[in-house]
């Protein structure tokens, strides 16, 4: 599968900086990272086997769990913080976002937009709970705890004060949507760029 | 005295010898780890992986504590003799209170709570006497017994001490300067029932590492086995260790890798300034 959300990721990442991608699952964007932008990336997840194949791939990464913080990381230590369809996993996803702008100086946040007008179309004409291809699971089964919507990510930036730097939608995980008029209602993706820095004038 | 540092030089002596110039791995848990450290910080050009297993950088309070009172067992031993035994009754019972105390630093609650509980010994009922009722003091006596056929009461002082004195940052300004320079790549691994040696004392290695973009992997293996687990979890190892054996396999032979970004140095500069130019 062509994922175009890392592809997006990959074109707001520097070349050669400093990378940090929690949830970084099997390594597979990280490797990417690597390979095209020489970036020197490390990341952290909460499965063994996830560690396992970033190891295989060569990578470095920390074992350990996103919703205890990542007090072991000094402030500003990368360039970019990635939390790429995690966000929604986590217990605590305000206090990761914040750490992610405390120990990167640019944050990259994608997740699933629970506003998108199938799954509200769901709730209202079936109500029961939605279930889509980027949320393929039954309520009681379910990793994804924190559901938001492009919205309320961006009520969270303002309650914590940060800039948005970028803001970008995807129809799908193949799909991007640079043009999309509401998205709130008609992206099921969205990628955020967001950091603590004043807007740049 | 003899240190860390000397049994690594020791080592590193040895492959020159050999005509060895490089590994391809130093692996170590505990004491064998604290030399894995020691290696890739001596010897930066000379090993291209570190394994480092159950240990810490500098051995904390709590460990020096533990194998003091192994040396007072033994120097107590009438038969230690200021350590001039040799040829005459060795510190036997001082040995095997100071192996009893390190065994237990070893087990966890839960080990041995799964190992012995309360069980007794060969018999119905207390004997209320202080032989060994327990099962458990009846396996610690064992073990110190047994190790005193195969260990001298000597190494033991000399090698409890050894490990005391290890601190990296000694000579450093902190615990990332002391690892400025090395160039190995790392996997550092954590137990989660490890009380000598708990898992935030190998995170301390991995941060410090981290400080300067090195290459470093922090891994934790859950087991109730406490400080033994990295002597028993073999299954629980050996997927990570041979994946990362393997993918150091594949950068070994590329001599002096050019662009090491992820390296430590202080040119730095640039890649935050390209970085810069992007926003």
């Amino acid at each position: 599968m062509q994922r175009v959300d890392y592809a997006l990721i990959e074109e707001m990442v520097p070349e050669r900086a400093t990378v940090l991608d929690l949830g970084c699952g099997d390594g597979e964007l990280l490797e990417r990272l690597v390979r095209d932008k020489g970036v020197c990336g490390s990341g952290v997840d909460i499965s063994p086997e996830a560690v396992r194949a970033c190891v295989a791939r060569g990578l470095s990464v920390f074992h350990g769990d996103l919703d205890e913080g990542l007090a072991d990381y000094e402030d500003g230590s990368f360039d970019v913080v990635i939390l790429s369809f995690s966000l929604q996993q986590l217990r605590r996803p305000r206090l990761v976002v914040r750490e992610m702008v405390r120990v990167g100086r640019l944050a990259l946040v994608s997740f699933p937009n629970f506003a998108h007008w199938t799954l509200r179309g769901q709730l209202l004409l079936t109500g029961k709970m939605p279930v889509s291809k980027e949320l393929p699971y039954e309520w009681y089964d379910t990793p994804n705890i924190h559901l938001c919507t492009i919205r309320d990510f961006r009520d969270l930036c303002r309650h914590e004060a940060l800039t948005i730097e970028r803001e970008v939608y995807l129809r799908s995980f193949e799909e991007p949507a640079p043009t999309l008029r509401f998205p709130n209602l008609s992206a099921r993706i969205a990628l955020f760029a967001v950091s603590r820095a004043a807007p740049a004038s | 005295m003899i240190t860390i540092a000397d049994m690594v030089n020791a080592q590193a002596l040895l492959l020159d010898h050999l005509g060895i110039a490089k590994l391809l791995a130093v692996i170590g848990g505990s004491m064998g780890g604290m030399q894995a450290l020691q290696w890739a910080v001596a010897y930066p050009e000379r090993v291209h992986q570190v394994i480092a297993m159950a240990c810490a950088a500098r051995q904390p309070a709590q460990a020096i504590a533990f194998n003091e009172v192994g040396r007072q067992a033994i120097m107590a031993d009438p038969n230690w003799n200021g350590g001039d035994y040799y040829g005459k009754k060795p510190p036997a019972k001082g040995l095997a209170v100071a192996r009893m105390v390190g065994h237990i630093t070893y087990l966890s609650d839960d080990a041995m709570k799964e190992k012995f509980g309360r069980r007794l010994r060969d018999i119905r009922d207390y004997s209320f006497t202080f032989s060994a009722d327990f099962e458990v003091e009846s396996y610690l006596r064992h073990q110190g017994l047994s190790f005193t056929n195969r260990f001298d009461a000597n190494s033991y002082l000399y090698i409890t001490r050894a490990i005391d004195y290890f601190d990296l940052e000694n000579g450093h300004r902190s615990l990332i300067d002391a690892f400025r320079n090395v160039r190995s790549r790392f996997l550092v691994m954590a137990f989660s029932s490890d009380w000598l040696h708990p898992p935030y004392q190998l995170k301390e290695i991995v941060s410090a590492l981290r400080a300067t973009h090195k290459h470093v992997t922090y891994y934790e293996v859950d087991s109730p086995y406490g400080h033994d687990a990295f002597l028993l979890e073999r299954e629980k190892m050996e997927g990570i260790i041979s994946v990362f054996l393997a993918s150091g396999a594949r950068t070994f032979a590329v001599p002096p890798e050019p662009a090491r970004r992820c390296q430590a140095d202080d040119t730095a500069e640039p890649r935050t300034k390209a970085a810069e130019g992007q926003f």
